[in-house]
């Protein structure tokens, strides 16, 4: 039954990847991904990583796809010069790819991954949380790791708001204005007369 | 039962299968930004997928990580793209060679 679902989850995620990279909109492929997101999930699910599982939902269709979303349909896109290429370069990238996966199923394949040779772990108890192991872990020995990482998502915030923000009506500097700027327009000499008698009282309160 | 190789299997699959969307959608950018999130998804998977056969929830640790990174890239490549697109008018990756590259 679990490798019935298995298979069927792998078999979606396949098929949406191979719509992302073929279909000719831009949209449709981000809904594909999507999908192919979606997939994944219910495949940690399966294999027992459930907050990874929800992360991904979460944050990644919930933010990274809808962001994607949001780019694709404002820009005003001409497909058509896009497209150009496509069956150009479908041989030589079926041939790497063919290549790729004969590579890979040759070193990764049954012989020397399958059941036979990695059991499958037991299942875990009922009342065995994965999220508390993660935290466990997180927080204890991969702390430095995970400030580093809160510091990349401020970085990649800080980034992203930096390149897209308008400069005008913002507070920038003009390096040409500043360097035009003659000592007249700044500075006024005022000529005014001293006042004697005012300190004559300031001397006379002293 | 889930065998480790049918998970690694279908990250090969799915690794390579992103390989040629990188080959044939080589103009559009979008799609290659896309292309890259289908990659670090297959290396999750297979990062996954030792990680529940070895009992080992580092593994897990690494995937959250490399999530995070993805995210921030996402982020950034998406602003830069928009930037691109609002100075030159395309996405299409012939058409920027002002570096002369």
């Amino acid at each position: 039954m679990e490798h019935i679902i298995f298979y069927c989850l792998a078999a979606i995620l396949l098929f949406a990847a191979t719509m992302v990279v073929t279909v000719r909109n831009p949209v449709r492929a981000t809904l594909f991904l999507i999908l192919a997101f979606f997939s994944s999930a219910g495949v940690w699910l399966l294999l027992e990583a459930e907050f990874l599982a929800l992360t991904l939902v979460l944050v990644y269709v919930g933010a990274v796809m809808v962001l994607f979303l949001f780019v694709v349909m404002m820009l005003d896109i001409d497909l058509a010069p896009l497209q150009e290429g496509f069956t150009k370069y479908l041989p030589l990238g079926m041939f790497v790819a063919a290549l790729i996966t004969i590579e890979m199923i040759a070193v990764l394949g049954a012989n020397h991954f399958g059941l036979d040779v990695v059991p499958s772990p037991s299942p875990h108890p009922a009342d065995y949380s994965n999220t508390r192991e993660i935290g466990l872990l997180l927080y204890t020995v991969y702390v430095y790791p995970f400030e580093i990482a809160s510091v990349i998502l401020t970085v990649a915030i800080v980034a992203a708001i930096t390149l897209t923000l308008r400069q005008k009506n913002s507070k920038s500097q003009d390096i040409s204005q500043q360097v035009k700027v003659r000592r007249e327009d700044r500075v006024r000499i005022v000529k005014m007369q001293s006042s004697p008698t005012k300190t004559k009282e300031q001397e006379a309160q002293l | 039962m889930i065998a480790l190789s049918d998970c690694l299997i279908v990250g090969a699959l799915l690794f390579s299968l992103s390989v040629v969307g990188i080959f044939i959608n080589r103009k559009n950018i979008i799609i290659l930004l896309m292309c890259i999130e289908l990659m670090l998804l297959a290396v999750n998977l297979n990062f996954i997928a030792f990680s529940h056969f070895s009992g080992d929830i580092a593994g897990q640790v690494f995937v959250f990580f490399i999530l995070t990174v993805a995210a921030a890239e996402a982020a950034i490549g998406l602003a830069i793209l928009v930037v691109l697109f609002r100075n030159l008018s395309t996405i299409n990756v012939s058409e920027l060679d002002s570096l002369k590259g």
